[in-house]
């Protein structure tokens, strides 16, 4: 395998990062704030894509930026998984600042500056994450991943939302700062390096006590993936304004969270030895509680974005459970599933936040009938839902077909199960809301705590175009890498072969 | 070669005593400023003598030559030669950076001082100058009877600025600073005069000179004696877990540039006595108390993140962070390999840097408003969006946040002491855990959330000599934080000359010959190939 020596990489972080001072300075002009905002995420969209060729021809492409300390430089690379996460997440950046101009705009939310700016640096550091050449890098961005989120969980700047926004640094802090960083210094001391590496960086060093206490650091150390008892944070999170939660917790930050978990299991331990080492199976079961659990939570909630929340907290479990099986169909399917969920779940968010803007509603039992008044929106989630719960040929079918052929392969018909009973649970708390919203008839609003009615039924109109089109043009993705898988599963063939 | 290191007399990179000039420029400001009477001119003449000594000591950074222990801008006079003591000054990697930091710190105090100070006002800033003497000079003295005298010198600013220019309860406080400080320095003395002795024992000739004490053999009993005694002088300066009470007394009581030097550079003197005698000097006993050096530190670590955790006052919660970031040094130093002492010396000029900040972000709410309640504040941040903004960036500074300079001094000590001994150093990361909690704790109650309390709506914002001081302090946060390589590379030799001592020694301890005469034949010149 080749490696080039190529500044795309850096460069491919540097763009959106440049945006973030960009909006700054334009403050006061909104206009040219989000035309930034929008030309960034072309630029730097193609700047990933113009690398997909080499990287399927299976070279990758390497930047040392510096040496930080004796030994551990900040240092990029591109392979297929960076390449798999890259497209995916810089893709639908510019999906995202469309949408949230029609978003805020409509909301009339305050600090829209400081909004797009922590926003273009969140993205620059899931890139970062995505190019990471060895784990001191990926650690760096991954803080500075959650710090620049901080101010957009905490955007509308009430109690709630400070709440919410401490309990999310609390975990996200916590965990990495102390089991992360941990992980991070015994892997070095073990390993003697912290570069990524196809087939594990350990180069058989280490006893097997040690690598599985590094192993469980990291798992307990990389809270961003959600999986319990350390998911608590991204319901939480959900007082962030939608396009927030759309974009970061359905797809930038969570997916840090599972690709960092991937990069373990592939790139620092590497299939052999997490085999050898027994690793697999109990990760498997062990985040087939998370998707379970987090399905029945799912269930019981009545709030939009916290159903979709803890859909999303069982949704990033089946892509570890996909690489703890450790089989190439499991593998596959877990790889994939992170474009897949990514696709489908930013839809179902959109979609949530163009409900709101409409409506101002946010409960699922107030939803009766508005489907005929937001048929665009509401067509669009059934889309994202029909693919969440893996119905051909929405893109969610193909993960959950490889997840299965995989479980078998694995000889591990209880997780099989485990997949089946959350398909059904997956239809159990999505199909209800769909129906409502298509064959309910809308009940009487009662008054709230003001007094205020809100908007009567018939007033409801769809939301703002820069709303509607994103969503519309998600769900359709939805679809098409349902039918044309071929791009992602190229790149997912790199990471597995 | 081993012979070049004594020989080396007046030997300078620059052609002209550079060390001595930085170190008495404001000796002789705060000599000539007892002849003035205009606060204008007292301020010109103190500023233009600290700038200078800044200016001169960032010649060493540009003029150092990296990759060697050798001492560089070295000045030797014979002072007292019956005797055996020497005026001898020089830097290496170890404290090269030091003394920036202290002339550094020392432009910024002053600046701080620039309003607020009602009374006394020349007396203070003539205190400041000696102090800032003083303590340079500790970090170039490689003549142990100079390096004592201006470690106890340094005492007397330092009491006079908290017990004139302190809180309510100064009196208490600065008798406390001096008396534990000198009941350590006294056991300190000891043990340099029983290395001056021995010198004299094996060589015939007394001589209290670093290079020369390095090069005499010492048995191992004596090592541990001398290590005894150096480690209570250390320990009550830096401080260390359980001699650390004074610290938080003295901080509170004094003035705000009084806690910024206190944090900023005198507790590093203990830190450095430690990698700058204790480890060359006495290798067999610095192996031996490993264990116990390293679950002091560790303790500190956790000991002082807890108590700083419970805390209602802002300058004492930075106090117990002081002992708690000490700690990291401590636990760094001692894990005897090169990550760890780097990490060890990074973080205390890392420490320098952040926790004066800290202070002075104390200071200009204290000038403000006068109470370092913490309950007395709380949403500043809408207030004072600036000062909330640098706070923000020293607060992460200070809980090592990853592209700040604390990241990378917490990283290579952990990765240092996980090395060498990862039982005793694993509850550090209860200590990384907690800081992050009682630092953004401390920043939440004052800055977030509403701003409830009304003498707080009258609050101004930073003025330009404040938005200066911390600007200087955040650029150097980022610039160690993104690109700390320079600054590692400048102490690659001395680190090496000092890990290379250590591994012959832990080869002596492990073959069992725990009586004999060793000879330490490491020299700087088995490094230099």
């Amino acid at each position: 395998m080749e490696s080039i020596e190529s500044i795309r990489p850096f460069l491919a972080v540097l763009v959106s990062l440049a945006a973030a001072g960009a909006v700054l300075r334009f403050d006061h002009e909104p206009n040219q704030r989000e035309a930034i905002s929008i030309v960034a995420g072309i630029v730097k969209f193609l700047i990933v894509i113009s690398m997909a060729p080499a990287v399927l021809a299976g070279e990758t492409f390497h930047y040392t930026l510096f040496t930080f300390v004796p030994g551990l430089d900040i240092a990029f690379r591109v392979d297929p998984l960076g390449l798999f996460f890259a497209t995916v997440a810089s893709f639908l950046w510019i999906v995202t600042s469309c949408y949230s101009i029609g978003y805020m705009r409509t909301a009339k939310e305050k600090n829209q500056t400081r909004y797009f700016s922590c926003f273009a640096v969140s993205v620059s550091s899931a890139l970062a994450i995505a190019f990471s050449a060895n784990l001191l890098t990926l650690f760096i961005f991954y803080e500075i991943l959650s710090f620049s989120t901080f101010p957009l969980v905490a955007h509308k700047g009430n109690q709630t939302a400070f709440e919410g926004a401490k309990k999310y640094m609390i975990y996200l802090f916590g965990t990495s700062k102390t089991f992360f960083l941990a992980a991070l210094i015994l892997t070095y001391n073990v390993a003697g390096t912290l570069d990524f590496a196809k087939g594990g960086l350990f180069n058989g060093q280490g006893s097997p006590l040690m690598l599985t206490v590094i192993y469980v650091l990291f798992i307990a150390g990389i809270a961003k993936a959600g999986i319990m008892p350390f998911h608590a944070w991204l319901p939480a999170a959900m007082v962030a304004p939608t396009p927030v939660s759309a974009l970061l917790h359905a797809v930038a930050v969570v997916k840090v969270g599972v690709f960092s978990v991937l990069r373990v299991i592939f790139h620092v331990f590497g299939v052999d030895l997490m085999a050898s080492l027994n690793l697999g199976m109990p990760t498997a079961f062990f985040v087939s509680f998370t998707i379970i659990m987090a399905s029945i939570y799912a269930l019981t909630r009545d709030n939009l974005k916290a159903r979709l929340a803890y859909s999303t907290v069982s949704q990033l479990s089946y892509i570890i459970l996909g690489a703890a099986l450790l089989t190439p169909n499991s593998m596959t399917g877990s790889v994939m599933h992170i474009a897949n969920h990514a696709f489908s779940k930013i839809t179902l968010f959109f979609c949530a936040g163009s409900i709101y803007v409409a409506t101002h509603k946010i409960n699922i039992s107030e939803l009766n009938g508005i489907g005929r008044k937001m048929p665009w929106t509401m067509t669009a989630f059934a889309i994202g839902t029909l693919s969440m719960i893996g119905v051909p040929p929405a893109a969610g079918f193909i993960t959950k077909w490889y997840l299965a052929l995989g479980s078998i392969e694995a000889n591990q018909i209880p997780i099989l199960f485990v997949l089946l009973s959350s398909t059904v649970l997956n239809a159990a708390y999505f199909v209800p809301i769909v129906y409502k919203a298509f064959f309910h008839q809308p009940v009487a609003v009662a008054a709230d705590a003001e007094g205020n009615y809100g908007i009567h039924h018939d007033d409801i109109k769809e939301a703002p175009y820069f709303v509607v089109v994103p969503l519309v043009f998600t769900a359709a993705m939805s679809l098409i890498i349902g039918l044309f898988p071929s791009y992602f599963m190229a790149l997912t063939q790199g990471v597995i072969q | 070669m081993l012979s070049t290191l004594g020989e080396i007399f007046a030997v300078d990179q620059l052609g002209f005593p550079v060390l001595s000039y930085t170190i008495f420029i404001p000796l002789l400001a705060a000599v000539l400023l007892v002849f003035l009477k205009e606060e204008r001119q007292i301020k010109q003449v103190a500023l233009m003598a600290t700038v200078f000594s800044f200016l001169l000591s960032t010649l060493l950074l540009l003029f150092f030559k990296e990759g060697t222990p050798d001492m560089q801008f070295v000045e030797r006079l014979s002072w007292i030669a019956p005797l055996g003591i020497t005026y001898h000054v020089g830097v290496d990697g170890v404290s090269v950076l030091l003394v920036v930091l202290t002339t550094f710190l020392s432009v910024l105090t002053l600046l701080f001082s620039w309003k607020g100070i009602n009374q006394y006002f020349k007396e203070y800033v003539i205190c400041l100058l000696v102090l800032e003497t003083t303590v340079i000079g500790v970090f170039c003295a490689l003549d142990l009877f100079l390096f004592f005298l201006l470690w106890e010198i340094m005492l007397l600013p330092m009491y006079f600025l908290i017990k004139t220019w302190g809180g309510a309860r100064r009196n208490y406080a600065s008798l406390k600073f001096v008396l534990y400080t000198l009941l350590g320095s006294v056991m300190m003395l000891v043990g340099f005069v029983i290395l001056y002795l021995n010198h004299q024992t094996v060589t015939g000739t007394y001589s209290f000179d670093f290079l020369d004490l390095l090069k005499a053999p010492l048995s191992r009993t004596t090592q541990m004696w001398v290590f005894t005694l150096l480690f209570f002088g250390f320990a009550f300066k830096v401080p260390m877990f359980p001699f650390h009470t004074w610290l938080p007394d003295a901080h509170v009581e004094a003035p705000t540039t009084g806690s910024v030097l206190l944090a900023g550079v005198l507790l590093k003197m203990g830190t450095y006595g430690f990698v700058r005698f204790s480890l060359p000097l006495l290798p067999e006993a610095s192996v031996y108390f490993v264990p116990l050096m390293s679950i002091l530190g560790v303790i500190g670590i956790v000991y002082g993140a807890l108590l700083a955790l419970a805390q209602d006052d802002i300058k004492k919660l930075i106090a117990y962070s002081s002992i708690s970031h000490l700690g990291f040094v401590i636990l760094g130093i001692f894990a005897l390999n090169a990550q760890g002492i780097q990490g060890g010396i990074i973080q205390m000029i890392n420490h320098g840097i952040s926790t004066s900040g800290l202070f002075f972000i104390v200071g200009f709410l204290y000038n403000r408003r006068h109470t370092r309640e913490i309950s007395e504040y709380g949403g500043l941040a809408k207030q004072v969006p600036i000062l909330a903004g640098f706070y923000l960036i020293i607060s992460l500074s200070s809980l090592a946040f990853p592209g700040t300079n604390g990241f990378v001094g917490e990283l290579l000590i952990l990765i240092g002491a996980m090395k060498s001994n990862w039982q005793i150093a694993s509850p550090a990361f209860i200590g990384v855990l907690l800081a992050g909690a009682y630092l953004l704790w401390l920043y939440q109650r004052t800055m977030m959330g509403e701003l409830n309390n009304p003498k707080n709506k009258k609050l101004v914002d930073l003025d330009r000599i404040e938005i200066g001081i911390c600007t200087a302090l955040v650029v150097v946060i980022l610039w160690m934080g993104i690109y700390p390589f320079p600054f590692l590379r400048m102490m690659d030799g001395s680190v090496g000359f000092i890990t290379d001592r250590m591994t012959s020694a832990q080869k002596m301890a492990e073959g069992h010959q725990p009586n004999d005469t060793i000879a330490m034949q490491t020299t700087p010149d088995s490094i230099e190939k």
